[in-house]
């Protein structure tokens, strides 16, 4: 018997004794966990999971054991996952440190950064938000221009982030800030990581089309951080920035994989086929019968198996399965997607697709309308559409850049 | 099952495309085109493809074949597909080696297998009836008249029909028009007394024939399987060149691409190259996007063709699923192809035509993308 045959002997085993059976069911949104210290478990049972999981690194299972990490090799990894999918078990813990603060800080932070950290990220003890845009810096992020200054021991942060996701619920954010204002833009940036607890932090929810806020907007007045909480060197930021991006698109990317796991965080619901629900609403038996929303489902459906094959083999081809230059067109294509799914269901569900609220409406059509209009930030977030074509231009075609000029 | 070449593969292709490169690249199909040649095909380096062993990789070694799986022949046309190579890789190989297999006798394996592999027997297959891709619609009919069968009916788009030895002729014995019972396989010499064959001159400069059958006389002894049982056979083998198909048009729209982006990296207009305007870079990305996903249904479906635990309904649906998506994104970039290269693209000279050409044959032949959406809906219960 192979080691990997162990493995997943062993790790069956201790899903069996350890994974309640609660847990053991389709993921609803209000029981997600995101952990930090404000975390909220609605059932208890998510409550046991997570330390369980967290005990044994399984929250983060490729990192390093010696910062609590899982300390897995990808095989065993693939393993678990594997394992955790027979059983349909929840995921313990869904956190932004986990999909994209902790691989950067890995690859570039202190030993004293990571000891700090990333034990909390695994464990769910911090709550991580993401402060990159800013009211005049979207696409063109490099221009941001929140101010760090070093004043002895501490720089001053003065600003404002905007689309900061659940900025009033995070513990901690990192953040871009610029450190230097006399060099090309690029050039200037620093990596920073800060208490929200901190004095001078404030924030505001933007409530949106679909009605709902999870982002924010985030004000910082002489905010004081210590000067050991700047990642890597300074106004050498630019570099982690774009890292961290990658793994955010990998995430983003993954949105428009056919089951629609990873946005509601392994959410499912009777909505999942399409095609299911077109003929249902339709009351039709065996074949749907609008012949236009038909062909239109059956490319779709196409795609999206195309896509996730394309997902495979780019995690084939990528031997370590980071982030590479093809994160661009998976976070493109996943996002059109994700979009297409839901004009697609708003075609299936008829005038039932159309209600904002109240009587008339059940709850999973009323989620449709709102996670419809939510679809329509994929492709804003993490990189408009537009800059991904950019990039794909550029780094992977070869494509003469323009816009360099302006860069200067 | 990988979506990755392993390296077996690897060596294929680049022997593959070594091949091509030298002894079928475009210029040749230009020469053949332009001096209406006879064959329509180079056969000299079809013999050679026969010695690379390109005719036999997927059929037993019982009968000369090597049983490479269908994935070596797929890596072949991708390579041919570069080229637009013209071979009978397609009719002899795919649709009329496979069919053999899969419905004949041992004793019609036998006398036909070793000689198709060694490139002496050449064989087509008449199916289509109307101008539309229709595997069901068969109103060629078979009457049994003691030892013998009388064909009468039409066929058309038959490929390679005016240059193969002998005919593999889909015609229908029982049932109503669209019944997938009643249909029978019937093999034929192509100089069959009441059978008239008509070369077709195709935009695409390939082979392909018209026929009329006009009670055409054949012993019951050259019925490939059971009288009205062939369908379930003749739907897998379809399948099977749909997706070899796929795999060439996966070479042209590469090699169209690639094309595309050498020339936006070396035409200058306004003091610039035109790779450098936004509204020329997003289409390019575009292109790049949907051929990545044409390389993985591809490669999934190949892989699924090999894959004996899969069941037929899956094969079916990840067969229709890449000749979609193929013969959609081989629209979009043979488009692109004549329009990006603007002027120049319009030209003969040039040899970008030749793949716009070449890409609305490919995407009707076995099946448009319309009709397969129609099939891979079917297959999904809806």
């Amino acid at each position: 018997m192979t080691n990997l045959q162990e493995f997943r002997e062993s790790t069956r085993q201790w899903l069996e004794e350890n994974c309640p059976q609660s847990m053991r069911t389709t993921m609803v949104a209000d029981e997600i966990v995101w952990g930090g210290r404000k975390a909220e478990f609605k059932n208890p049972d998510s409550k046991l999971w997570l330390e369980r999981m967290a005990e044994k690194g399984w929250t983060c299972p490729t990192w390093p054991a010696e910062y609590g990490g899982g300390g897995l090799s990808k095989d065993e990894a693939i393993v678990l996952q594997q394992e955790l999918d027979r059983i349909n078990a929840r995921p313990a813990l869904t956190s932004f440190g986990i999909s994209m603060l902790g691989p950067v800080l890995l690859e570039y932070g202190s030993h004293e950064q990571k000891a700090e950290h990333i034990p909390k990220i695994v464990r769910g003890e911090i709550r991580w938000c993401q402060g990159y845009s800013e009211p005049g810096a979207g696409s063109d992020l490099a221009s941001l221009s929140t101010r760090a200054e070093l004043q002895g021991e501490n720089y001053l942060i003065n600003g404002s982030k905007v689309w900061t996701s659940y900025a009033d619920k995070a513990d901690w954010i990192f953040c871009l800030v610029r450190t230097d204002f006399e060099v090309p833009k690029h050039a200037g940036i620093s990596f920073i990581l800060f208490d929200m607890a901190s004095e001078g932090v404030s924030t505001r929810p933007i409530q949106l089309i679909s009605g709902a806020s999870p982002f924010c907007e985030t004000f910082f007045d002489n905010v004081k951080v210590p000067a050991g909480n700047l990642v890597g060197e300074v106004n050498d930021g630019w570099s982690i920035a774009k890292r961290l991006l990658q793994h955010e698109r990998t995430m983003i990317s993954s949105f428009g994989l056919a089951s629609g796991q990873g946005d509601r965080g392994g959410v499912t619901s009777t909505m999942d086929s399409v095609e299911g629900a077109a003929m249902h609403y339709r009351g039709d038996k065996g074949k749907l019968s609008d012949p236009v929303l038909r062909d239109d489902i059956a490319r779709f459906k196409i795609d999206s198996e195309a896509f996730a094959h394309t997902s495979r083999r780019s995690v084939e081809e990528t031997k370590q399965g980071g982030p590479n230059a093809t994160s661009s067109m998976l976070k493109y294509y996943g996002c059109e997607l994700n979009k297409r799914r839901y004009e697609l269901l708003l075609r299936s569900l008829g005038s039932q697709s159309l209600g904002w609220e109240g009587e008339g409406f059940a709850d999973e059509e009323l989620q449709v309308t709102r996670e419809w209009l939510r679809s329509k930030a994929n492709s804003i977030e993490g990189g408009t559409l537009e800059v991904q074509l950019n990039i794909i231009a550029k780094r992977v075609l070869g494509l003469p850049d323009l816009l360099s000029l302006s860069k200067k | 099952m990988s979506l990755v070449l392993n390296e077996d593969q690897q060596m294929l292709q680049q022997a593959a495309r070594n091949f091509c490169q030298k002894h079928t690249p475009i210029s040749q199909l230009r020469q053949l085109r332009d001096s209406r040649d006879e064959h329509g095909f180079d056969r000299q380096a079809y013999q050679q493809m026969v010695e690379l062993g390109w005719t036999g990789m997927s059929l037993p070694e019982a009968y000369g074949g090597f049983e490479f799986g269908h994935s070596g022949l797929a890596v072949v046309l991708e390579e041919t597909g570069r080229t637009l190579t013209c071979s009978p890789l397609i009719a002899s190989v795919l649709l009329g080696g496979n069919l053999i297999y899969a419905l004949g006798n041992e004793a019609q394996k036998q006398a036909l297998l070793p000689g198709l592999i060694a490139g002496d027997l050449l064989l087509a297959l008449a199916i289509d009836e109307t101008p539309f891709h229709n595997p069901t619609r068969i109103q060629t009919r078979a009457e049994r008249q003691g030892d013998h069968y009388l064909l009468n009916g039409r066929k058309t788009l038959v490929l390679d029909g005016h240059v193969a030895d002998k005919l593999l002729i889909v015609a229908r014995s029982s049932g109503s028009d669209d019944s997938v019972e009643g249909l029978s396989v019937f093999l034929l010499d192509r100089n069959s007394p009441g059978l008239e064959v008509t070369r077709q001159w195709m935009v695409d400069s390939r082979n392909s024939a018209s026929m009329v059958l006009d009670d055409v006389k054949v012993s019951a002894e050259d019925l490939l399987g059971s009288e009205g049982q062939a369908w379930q056979s003749l739907e897998q083998v379809l399948d099977i060149a749909r997706v070899g198909l796929a795999a060439e048009m996966l070479g042209s729209i590469q090699e169209s691409f690639a094309r595309i982006v050498d020339y936006l990296n070396q035409r200058q207009q306004f003091g610039v190259l035109i790779g450098s305007f936004q509204g020329l870079q997003h289409r390019a990305a575009v292109m790049y996007s949907e051929i990545e996903l044409c390389t993985s249904i591809v490669r999934a479906a190949v892989a699924a063709l090999d894959n004996r635990e899969l069941a037929a309904q899956q094969v079916a649906a990840l067969a229709s699923a890449a000749k979609a998506k193929l013969s959609e994104v081989a629209e979009l970039v043979s488009n692109e192809g004549v329009q990006m290269h603007g002027g120049i693209g319009m030209t003969d000279e040039f040899d970008i035509g030749f793949f716009i050409k070449r890409a609305r044959v490919a995407q009707q032949f076995l099946g448009d993308a319309a009709f397969h959406r129609d099939r891979y809906a079917s297959l999904n219960n809806f």
